[in-house]
Order: structure tokens, then sequence, then C-alpha cells
């Protein structure tokens, strides 16, 4: 009797000799273009620029927007890491999985931070108020 | 493969001929599921390298939002040239590196080998950085366990100098740092300073004036009262009866008026030896309820460019170690613990990675590297680009905080 | 599994197998203890973790006993007996409760199923030779060694130190130097950066630095593996439950163990340097320690059950002949508690000055984890229900875990509400709660994944009468050691805690008798196992009777594992295995599998004609 209903191929998509593994292995050795290299390195080095460039600007007090000058910082820090990933990484070329991780690890970064902060006033709140306080009256 | 060989499997793994690298090991089928299994693996351990960072990254967070003066204070110890320097130099070896790998695909050995030794370069050259960094705030105090300190040098009138080691806290002080040589009362400050102080006086007010009105953070009145470090006190810490800052000797340090020091001298003080010349920094310190114009009227200084916030802002001065409460002394040493912390472990990771490219370069002139084979160039630069990205985010938050 | 007489090795068909294959085998391919030590093969690797893990357990265990013994005494026991003074006593209870915490949370419970089970049985259970990365596997089996040893060596050196001080007046400081922890496995600061913490802090958190490399490696080399080595036929939704449960198991190590490894740097390096992030005397905010360590060990904690899922899934369905009863549910409810697990961590800290939104929000979130961990018990009993149920020993350990799951999943609601939490945090009530999840969940499973797979690790049978009897005596004494905890604790007593109240003492008293019972238990069961390897009887293939692919191959493995490459099929239809009474074991008919025959044919000893 057969165990399965649809008969099971004795092969996957490694041990199948019909796979394109040439193919394949262009695919894990994608091979980038030098003028991508320097054009990535040439932005990468103009993004520095620009971050600096960017704390000589009160953000912050221009837009009134708290904290500005720090977002666009992470965010300039972002589109270059960004960049580093894709091209330098050749993550644009690998396997999807693989970007996953990366994404994921940072989603899980994001998480940690958020809640904790959320948490971070507590000892404003709960002891240096307090202290500070005491110490007020202790005068 | 002994096995499979002895047993010519039904799935007919031994026909790809054309795969059977040497490189291939015995648990797969093909170089291109090895090198995909190689490239997940690293992957995961990136991942891992994240988390871990993530976790410091976490700890700057919390304490950034919980006491962002400390930081704006902190910052301005660091040079920011130097961090840019640094930045470039890894995206660079990042570059030379990805360049690595690209040759390694096309086989061209030399050209390896070239980059590779230029990557490693680039890992000196930031550590070397790095180095002169770490040195120079370790001569000035600035480890990852103590409070931040300058050293007052005082001229008495008979011509005797004694030091005086001062230390900053936030909340107490804010420093300028600027390029040239800055003196207080010595020239004009260039715009960039001013700028500086007016960013400076613009946080002061925001986070310190509000917790000095608020919650009586008040530290000159409390430690003369407080009893802690009399000692101390007699000796320094009353700026009034501490020769140390009248500076009568120079007409241009002639200006702490004694009508200002009833509720505590407004201070001023030539920072001397603890700063690199382009680096000097200038504590600025006073207490009084006197306008900040006057100060700046009788130092020469033009008033123009700071802002009317910061004329309300009272200044405290700079308070001596032992004086300060648990709390304000512990707050000085979050900074440079954070910043020790996440340099540290990223130049770790460096060193790390230093390693691996010289042990991929041994390798690759030994030509073990070609379009057949590479991973190991591919994984250790995967790992090389994760140190450089994580660089891309320490350096705007350390070194550029606003 | 009858002691009936089996000619030799068989393999699936029933049929003897070559002499090459007979004589030998993953045990027998290499001889000497170096061929042990540097071996690459994942089943021996399995094999090194696993006697080294049950040594730890047993250091771990015999330290239980030791405490649950001095609190047989309201009063400070050692100091009773004239041994030692009472302060000394009391520390030598702290050191020696942060001992067994630490050595069975590092050293036993993390590597127990995915390092000893999860090595041997994730390649076999893909039909691949080995796993990913071999050279890391046993790299991380010396991260472990090195840590363990590291770790044993500092906390037990304190503990030595205390007896030797206090009771024969030897100092033997001057002579080995400082040792010893009385943080609890936790390492909370202040306590952990304070003086008086037994001198081995940073030494101790080295070497938990190190065991979590260990834990990281193989959760990277699992990953790896069922990604890329998973066989023809076998999608990821034809995966063994196992190999899901291990791979959410590894998703958590690689996300959260890092975590706790910058916790434990941070922490050394406050002690050594003296920076202040978590230490309230250098500025830094002792919660924050909390928030960084329970954002690892949260999810660590599913790190340790995870797997037990898996065993229990394996267990469950082979065992009641049936069916597995909603694959994908429980699959996927793997995943969501991974996932869950990081979003929860801070129902370890309600009390310890957490803001009441994000309290709120944790004990929020800490409800819907009991959503996919009742799936799970629901879909075993479901399976269950109706099935051919085998009440062999890791049967009844499957279902003392299902038992003892559901008391610890439900008190950990009680703990998971905020209101609850505030009478019952750091009460016994805590502590019966996490052994009732800890050890009568992933102890239970590890057991049942032992005698599961026992037969096909070293090709032996047990005993299952002795294996049945220990698995009841294990039962027995543990509910009786821990029931009775709940009581106390929801009546007031606090953990962690050398001396108590008389009131209390019934409570103690009871709970060091069942513990007592428990020991026996588990060296009966050790017992067991030392028989079968001594005088155990050769096993058929496939003793149980399961599908997935562990069981298409001769028991023991061979070297190489297979034959060929095995083709994945449906890992719990159990159709097409038929017993043979001869062998005692399960056995596949040429007739309806021609593949399979192909695939083992040359392996075959000659029929004789």
């Amino acid at each position: 009797m057969s165990h399965d209903p649809e008969p099971i191929s004795a092969v996957n998509e490694w041990t199948d000799p019909s796979t394109d593994h040439e193919h394949d292995a262009e695919h894990a050795h994608h091979v980038v273009p030098m003028w991508l290299l320097v054009g990535v390195l040439v932005l990468l080095l103009a993004l520095t620029w620009i971050t600096v460039a960017v704390t000589w600007i009160d953000l912050d007090t221009m837009f009134n927007v708290p904290n500005l000058n720090v977002v666009v910082a992470l965010g300039v820090a972002l589109v270059k890491a960004a960049f580093v990933a894709f091209y330098f990484m050749h993550l644009r070329w690998d396997a999807p999985f693989n970007g996953l991780i990366l994404v994921a690890s940072l989603a899980f970064v994001v998480l940690m931070i958020s809640w904790t902060i959320l948490d971070g006033q507590e000892i404003d709140r709960l002891v240096e108020t307090p202290r500070a306080a005491r110490s007020v009256q202790a005068n | 493969m002994t096995t499979a060989t002895s047993h010519p499997a039904p799935d007919g793994h031994d026909d790809h001929g054309g795969h059977h690298s040497p490189h291939l090991a015995h648990h797969f089928y093909t170089m291109t599921q090895q090198v995909g299994s190689a490239k997940l693996g690293m992957w995961a351990f990136l991942a891992t390298e994240i988390l871990m960072f993530g976790g410091l990254f976490c700890a700057y967070a919390v304490y950034r939002a919980l006491h962002p003066e400390v930081f704006l204070f902190g910052h301005y110890f660091l040079d920011t040239n130097l961090g840019a320097i640094n930045t470039a130099v890894l995206l660079l070896s990042s570059f030379t590196m990805a360049w690595g790998v690209r040759a390694a695909q096309l086989g061209q050995t030399t050209l390896l080998v070239t980059l590779l030794a230029l990557t490693f370069l680039g890992g000196v050259g930031f550590m070397g950085i790095k180095y002169v960094e770490y040195t120079s705030k370790f001569d000035h105090g600035l480890g990852p366990a103590q409070g931040i300190y300058y050293n007052v040098t005082t001229e008495y009138s008979d011509g005797n100098t004694a030091q005086v080691k001062r230390y900053l806290v936030p909340n107490s002080a804010f420093i300028i740092a600027g390029e040239g040589d800055i003196k207080y009362g010595v020239g004009e400050p260039t715009s960039d300073q001013l700028h500086q102080l007016d960013d400076a006086l613009h946080y002061h007010e925001k986070y310190a004036l509000k917790s000095h009105a608020d919650e009586g953070l008040h530290k000159d009145h409390a430690k003369a009262e407080s009893g802690k470090g009399d000692e101390h006190a007699e000796d320094h810490s009353d700026s009034q009866a501490t020769p140390a800052f009248s500076g009568e000797a120079d007409p241009h340090e002639h200006l702490v008026d004694q009508s200002f020091t009833p509720t505590g001298a407004m201070v001023t003080s030539a920072v001397t030896d603890t700063r690199p010349p382009e680096h000097s920094a200038m504590a600025l310190a006073t207490n009084g309820s006197f306008g900040l114009s006057d100060t700046f009227e009788k130092s020469g200084i033009a008033t123009t460019s700071v802002s009317s916030a910061a004329l309300e802002v009272g200044f405290y001065e700079p308070t001596l170690w032992d004086t300060l409460t648990e709390r304000e002394q512990s707050l000085a040493y979050q900074f440079f613990s954070i910043y020790y912390c996440m340099t540290g472990l990223h130049g770790l990771h460096v060193l790390i990675g230093m390693g691996l490219i010289a042990w991929v370069a041994v390798r690759a002139l030994g030509g073990a590297f070609g379009p057949e084979y590479n991973t190991p160039v591919d994984l250790v630069g995967l790992y090389w680009h994760l140190v450089d990205l994580i660089w891309i985010f320490l350096f705007p938050l350390l070194y550029l905080i606003h | 599994m009858s002691s009936i007489n089996v000619p030799g090795i068989t393999d699936i068909f029933g049929k003897p197998v070559s002499e090459k294959t007979a004589s030998e085998n993953y045990l027998t391919h290499g001889k000497g203890i170096m061929s042990w030590l540097l071996t690459l093969d994942h089943k021996r690797i399995g094999i090194m973790y696993m006697v080294t893990v049950l040594t730890f357990f047993l250091v771990g265990g015999l330290f239980a006993i030791l405490l649950r013994t001095m609190l047989l005494s309201p009063e400070p026991l050692l100091a009773q007996a004239g041994l030692m003074g009472e302060t000394a006593s009391n520390n030598f209870y702290n050191q020696s409760f942060t001992l067994h915490g630490a050595v069975m949370v590092f050293l036993f419970i993390i590597p127990a199923i995915p390092a000893i089970l999860g090595n041997f049985v994730l390649p076999l259970m893909l039909g691949a030779k080995d796993v990913a990365f071999p050279r890391l596997n046993l790299f991380s089996w010396y991260c472990y060694m090195g840590g363990s040893l590291f770790f044993l060596w500092v906390l037990g050196k304190g503990i030595i130190n205390l007896v030797m001080l206090n009771t024969f007046g030897v100092d033997m400081v001057p002579i080995w130097g400082h040792g010893g922890l009385d943080t609890g496995w936790t390492f909370y600061t202040p306590y952990s950066t304070g003086e008086d913490t037994g001198g081995a802090v940073v030494a101790a958190t080295a070497g938990a630095f190190i065991l979590g490399f260990s834990s990281i490696l193989t959760g990277l080399n699992f990953i790896a593996s069922i990604h890329m080595l998973r066989p023809p036929g076998m999608g990821w939704f034809k995966m063994p439950l196992m190999l899901w449960a291990l791979y959410s198991t590894s998703i958590i190590q690689i996300l959260a163990t890092p975590v706790l490894a910058i916790t434990l740097l941070l922490l050394i390096a406050e002690r050594l340097l003296g920076v202040g992030i978590f230490d309230p005397s250098l500025g830094g905010d002792p919660v924050l320690y909390q928030h960084f360590f329970w954002f690892y060990s949260h999810p660590a904690v599913y790190i340790m059950i995870l797997p037990a899922f898996g065993v229990i899934s394996e267990c469950i369905s082979v065992h009641s002949r049936k069916h597995i009863f909603g694959y994908a549910f429980i699959a996927c409810s793997s995943m969501a508690i991974a996932l869950l697990g990081f979003l929860v961590w801070g129902h370890h800290m309600f009390t310890s000055g957490q803001s009441a939104l994000l309290g709120a929000i944790f004990s929020f979130i800490t409800m819907f984890i009991a959503v996919p961990s009742a799936i799970k018990v629901f879909n075993w009993l479901a399976t269950m229900y109706g099935g051919a149920i085998r009440l062999s020993a890791p049967m009844i350990y499957a279902m003392g875990f299902i038992w003892l799951f559901t008391i610890g999943g439900l008190t950990g609601i009680f703990l998971g509400s905020l209101e609850t939490d505030i009478h019952l945090h750091d009460t016994y009530f805590v502590v019966a709660h996490f052994h009732y999840v800890m050890v009568g969940s992933t102890l239970f499973a590890f057991l049942a994944g032992m005698h599961h797979w026992w037969p096909k690790m070293f090709g032996r049978s047990y005993s299952e009468v002795g294996a049945q009897t220990a698995a009841w005596l294990i039962f027995i004494g543990f509910n009786i050691t821990f029931i009775v905890q709940f009581v106390a604790g929801a009546q007031g007593m606090p953990r962690r805690y050398a001396t108590y109240p008389d009131e209390y003492w019934i409570w103690h008293f009871l709970s060091t008798m069942g513990s007592y019972v428990l020991t026996i238990g588990l060296f009966y069961a050790l017992g067991v196992w030392i028989h079968s390897l001594v005088k155990g009887k050769q096993v058929a293939a496939n003793p149980w009777g399961g599908n997935s692919l562990e069981w298409h191959t001769t028991s023991p493995p061979p070297f190489e594992n297979f034959h060929g490459t095995p083709i994945g099929t449906d890992p719990y239809n159990y159709d097409h295995w038929h017993f043979d009474p001869e062998l005692d074991g399960y056995v596949l008919r040429e007739e309806e599998e021609p593949a399979e025959a192909e695939r083992t044919a040359p392996d075959r000893a000659p029929q004789p004609a």
C-alpha cells in the first residue's frame, strides 16, 4: 500500500540532476559590478558627511519637532546600513531568508529598546524625584 | 561519501560530477547547498551579534532618554573629526573587503591579497585612531569609571602657582569644547563656540535648570550646608575664599567682581593642560543671580549671539568631587561608561575581524580561493561589514549628539 | 519491549543486515577516547552531551536534596547539627540554592533536550548524514564543557571554602582563592554588584557567557540544518514536530542568548571597571538589569519547554499508534510561543518597580501564551483519543508531562495576573510553578525522549517494568514535593530563605519526603539505563513503529546514518509498519515499499538460498 497519496520524488532541489546548479551557483556567488561598489562607497561617504552636517543645524528648533536631529541622524544611518547590507553584503542577490534574519534581529532590538525605554523613566519617578525632594526638605 | 560511493543511491547524487569539489563536505550534495548553509549560518550568527550590541544600544537609549543633558555634556569631550575619519576609514575598508570578495569570485588572487591587506590596514587605522582617542581621554581622567575633571592652575599674587583638580558634573557646569585655544576673557570666541554655548545653554535650561528648580539639585548650597567634604569646602569649593579664581595677575581675567560673590562667585578659569590645544575646553560657572550679559560684556564677549533664554540660566560652580551627592557623582559616570562599553566591544570586534582577515589573506596567498570556492572570504566579509554597520550607528549616537 | 532474542541487527524490513553494518555502527566506528573527543559525528556528540549533562544533573540534584534536607528544620540545620555557626549555615544554604539553580538551568535544562536528543535525532529525522556544521557542533560541546567545569569550579569552591573554614577551621582561600556565589541563578543586581556575594560573580558570569556560546552554536546549527538539509519529499509541513520544536527553540537561542551575553559582560564590566549601568551606587538602574536579564531568560524558559513539546508530540503520536491531531496547529503554536515568549519578559518584574502601564501590557500578553500552549495540550489529548495507546515507559512519562504541564501552565496564569502576583511573587508558589514547568515538564519530556529513543541510540532494549516503576516513582515523588509548595507559597512562605516560622514546617517536611521519593525514582531510572547498556538485548530497527526518518535506519544507526538518501513521508502515518512479534518491533514489507527496499538492499546480508 502506498503511504502517501502523492508519489514522492526521490530528488529534492539539491539532489535533482535537472536543477540548474550552475545558475544557482551564480546566485550564490553573485559578482557585484565594480561601478556599483564604487557608487555605493561614494554614496556612503556622502551620507557620512550629511550626518555630520546635520548636527550644524538645530532641526529641533527649526521645525519645532523634538529630537528631530536624532531621528534624522538615525535615519541617515539606517540608509547607510541598508546600502552596506544590500550591496556590500550581497543581500540583494542572496537568499531572502538571510535578509529576513537581518530584519528580524533589528526588529527584536527595537522591541527590546522600545519596551525597556518605556520603563526607563520609572527610576526617575520612583527613586530620583523622591530623593531630590528629600534633599530639598533637608535643606 | 564512503557509503554513497560503494552503493550508488537511487537519488543519483553521485551524478553531479561537475560539483564534486574537493571542498564539498560529506553531508552536502552540492556546493550550492553547502555555500547556502554556510551563509545562512553566518547570517544567524550576525543576528546574535546584532542582538548583543542591541543590549548596549538599549542601555544607551534608556540613559539618554533619562538624562539627555549628560549625553550632551559628555559628547563635547569626543572629537567629531576623529570619529568622522574613523567612519570613513571603516567604510573604505568595507569597500575594499567587498571588492576583495569580487576578486575572489573572479579568481584574481593577487588583487584579492592586496585588497585584504588594505582592509586589514583599514582596521589598523581604525584601531590606531581609537588608540589616540582613548589615550587622550585617559590622560584627562575620562576613564570608564572616573569623574570628568580638569586641572585649574592658579597664579597667586606672590608668583606661586597651585594646581587644583576640579571635577565637572552635568547640571553643575557645562563645557564649551571648541576649536582653537579659547580662554575665557581672552579674545573673542568664534561664532562656532557661541553656537555651542547657545546650544548647551538651551539644553541646560531645558533639563538641568528644571531639575534644579523642581528637585532642588542645588549643589553649592546643599554641599555647603550638608557638611560633606568640609575640608574641601574650606580649601576650594567656596570660591570666594579661594584665591584660585581671583586671577589678579591677568587683567583679562580680572572678571570676578567681589560684588558678585555673596551668592557664590562667578568663576572663570582657563583650562590649562588637560586638553590638547585644538580641543581646549572652558568651564564657565557661576551660581549668581546676576544677568549673564554683564559677564559677557565685562569679558568683552559679544552677547548678541546668546539667546535670551540663556540669560536667565543660572550657572553652577564646577564642584569638587567629594562634595557631590552620590547620585550626582554617578551621573557623571554614565556617558563614558556607555561610551567605553560600546566602542570597546566594537573595537574588540574590529580586532577579531582583523584576525579573520589575516587568516583569509594567508590562505589566499596560497591560492586557496577562486571562482569554485571562496566561502571563507565571503563570510569574513559579512562579518567585517557587520562591524562597519554597527559603527555606522555608533558614530552619530556617540559623537553627534545635538 | 520484552526481551525476545533478536538475531543481530536487522534493517527496516526485519532482514539481517550485511556483516559490515552489523559489526560497525556509529558506536563502534572509531576506537579509543580520542575518536570520541574529536568526533564530528552528531550522534556521538549527542552521547557526549548525554554523559556530561547527566553528570551535572546529578550534581544539581544532590544539591537539591541537600537543600530540601536543610529545610527539614525551621532553624539553620547545619548550625543545629553543630557543624558550623548560624551565619555560616545560612550562607551555605544561599550558596547551595544558587549552585542548584544555576547548574540546573544553565547546565541541565537548557542543553538537555536540544543538545542530547536534538543532536542525536535531528539529522536522523532529516535523513541527513550530519548537522550542517559538524565542527561547530563539536566546538559547542567544548564550550559547554569549558563553561560548565569553570562554573562548577568557582561555585563549588565557595561552598568548600565555607565548609572548610567553618567546620574544620581550615582557610582554603590562600590555597585556591575565593569562590562561591549567593545571588541566585539570576545574578540580580545589586546583589551581584555588591561586596558580599560569595566572591565569584565575575568568574561565574564568565562561565555562563561561555555556556551561551554553546547554546548559540547549537541553535545556529539546527536552523541551518533544517533549512538546508531536508530530504526529498519533506516540505516544511511534512517535518516531524520535533523538528518544528527544535527550530523554534533555535530561533530563541539565536535571538535571546546574545542579550544574556551582553548582560553578563556588562555585569563583569561593572565589577572590574566600575562601569555604572546596573549598579545603583554607580548611577545605574538595577531594574534595567532585570529587563536585560529577562529579555533573555523569559524566552529561555521556552528554550527549556519548546523542545519538550516536540518530544511529547512524537511520543504521544507513536505510542497511541495514531496520526497526530492538528499537525499544523502544533507546528505553528511552537512558532507562536517562540515569538510571544519575547513579549512577556516583564511579568517577572511586576513587583520590582516596573511602570504600571508596562506591567499591564506584559500581564495582558502573558495571557496569550496560554492559547498556543492549550492548543498543544488539546491536540495531544485529541491524538490519544481513540488511539491504540501503549502504556510503555515513554508514554507514561508523556502523559505525566501533560498532567504536570497543565498544572504548571495554569498556575502560571495566577502569576501572570498583576494582582495575584503581588501576593505570590517570590513565594514558594513561584518555586512550585516553575518546578512544575521546568522539572515536571522538561525533565519528564526529557525522560520520555530518552526512553523513546534509547533503543535507537544504543540498539538495546531496557527493562520495561523497571522503567515504568521508575516513571511512577518520579511522578509521585515529584507531585508530593511540589504540590505542597503551592500551599506553602500561597500562605506566604517566601522563597530562598534558609529558615522559616514553625507553621510552615509541615509543608517543608512533606516536600522533603517527596523529594526523596523523586530521588529514588531518578536513580532507579539511571539503574535501568545502565542495566540496559550491560544486559540489554538487541532491538529491531523500529521497536515502536514510528515513521519519522530516524526509524528508517538500523538500531543503532550506522556511522553514515542511512544507506542512500531516505525519502521524507508523512511522519505520523504508521499504517505501513507491521508488527513482527519475532523481532518485537515493526517492519516494512518489501513489496509495499520498493523504493526503500532498493535503497537498503545493498546493505543486506546475503539471503540464504
